[in-house]
């Protein structure tokens, strides 16, 4: 599984090291979330070994959430090694997902 | 479990879908919120509704309920928020649940409140549509509800249970919202609420917020003879689809979108 949860802790080193990431923050009461969730799992077998793809869960973190200032949920956030270039926010069809993606391999 | 065919509104159109839907052998959810908030229940006479003259909106709505559940139709309460499409099936959000269908008949009467002004331009920077949804990222923090329905009342209650601040509006007509990146602020009717959040909940969600690229024409859901809309396995019925708005026209849509539904998720199955 390709999947990453991602904790304060070990967020900053994972992400940091990819050239190429998806970080999708959401919580157990969102529905929305929820509906993004098994687009989020396929992306992550999809584009193993291409980009990490990992999720963030607001309530256990909060912080990285206000870090990233994280106003509604799902929120999905592009990045370079770190650097955020793209962010999504709301349900959106896979392929604006993947697109974005495919733009920067 | 999951559902072949998830219908979205429960008036004349949904009602009558679901039964059809249900007389061709498939399953029906019908997401829809409580009988006594669609507008008509409040109808003292419908006059033209054959073979009925007279009867009350409310009297028509519960028959048709009971007719519904007497079929095996399942009910859930509440407002779909969100829906996607992948691998064939449609993902439509409802409150804190999903829901994994195969079709959809969208049935949720018109939305007569069109957006405010800085409503579009500030989603997902403080304005919402979901309380359930966001309102955690506003613990401690001022917020609008703007209500326009009882169900709106019970979610402005659960933002409180959980912290939030809540200045509610009771179905404020001429609203703008506004800040710099992030809501600041929300003017309802002369009055001035300053907010980190505007939690803005409609009966329900426009088509187009809630299916993107949805056909629309002055208005209304454009739907062809089988009530077929462009995207793959929605159909649409009722109201939404335009005028006019009368429950024959409702139930006879209903009935055909019912009915295209079921032969498409036949279809799928050979596929």
């Amino acid at each position: 599984m390709a999947l990453k949860h991602l904790k304060k802790t070990d967020f900053a080193a994972t992400v940091d090291a990819a050239p190429l990431a998806m970080v999708d923050f959401w919580a157990d009461w969102c529905g929305p979330c929820k509906m993004v969730a098994p687009f989020v799992e396929k992306i992550a077998d999809d584009y193993d070994g291409k980009a990490l793809v990992a999720k963030v869960n607001i309530d256990e973190e909060p912080e990285l959430a206000q870090q990233f200032g994280v106003m509604s949920i799902p929120t999905l956030v592009f990045l370079k090694n770190g650097r955020e270039f793209d962010r999504k926010v709301g349900v959106m069809p896979p392929e604006t997902f993947t697109s974005v993606l495919d733009e920067n391999l | 479990m999951s559902f072949d065919v998830l219908v979205i509104g429960g008036g004349p159109a949904g009602l009558s879908a679901a039964i059809n839907i249900r007389a061709r052998g498939k399953s029906a959810l019908v997401v829809s919120n409580p009988l006594e908030e669609n507008p008509l229940w409040k109808s003292e006479r419908v006059e033209n509704y054959l073979g009925l003259p007279g009867v009350t909106g409310a009297e028509l709505l519960t028959a048709m309920q009971k007719h519904a559940e007497a079929d095996g139709v399942e009910f859930l309460a509440g407002k779909a928020l969100s829906a996607a499409f992948m691998l064939d099936k449609w993902y439509v959000s409802v409150g804190s649940d999903v829901q994994e269908v195969k079709a959809v008949v969208l049935a949720a009467g018109v939305t007569r409140e069109k957006k405010f002004p800085g409503e579009a331009e500030l989603l997902g920077r403080g304005v919402s549509y979901c309380a359930t949804c966001d309102g955690m990222l506003y613990r401690d923090r001022p917020v609008a509800v703007l209500g326009y329905s009882e169900t709106a009342r019970h979610e402005a209650e659960f933002l409180r249970e959980i912290g939030c601040e809540v200045k509610y509006f009771d179905r404020p007509r001429d609203c703008v919202i506004s800040g710099e990146g992030m809501v600041e602020q929300v003017l309802c009717g002369g009055e001035t609420a300053k907010v980190d959040a505007v939690f803005i909940l409609r009966p329900a969600m426009a088509p187009t917020d809630l299916f993107p690229g949805l056909g629309i024409e002055n208005g209304y859901v454009q739907a062809d003879r089988r009530m077929a809309t462009g995207l793959p396995g929605v159909f649409a019925a009722g109201d939404c689809t335009g005028g006019p708005l009368q429950v024959a026209k409702a139930a006879g849509e209903g009935l055909i979108a019912g009915q295209s539904a079921a032969a498409y998720v036949d279809a799928l199955a050979r596929k």
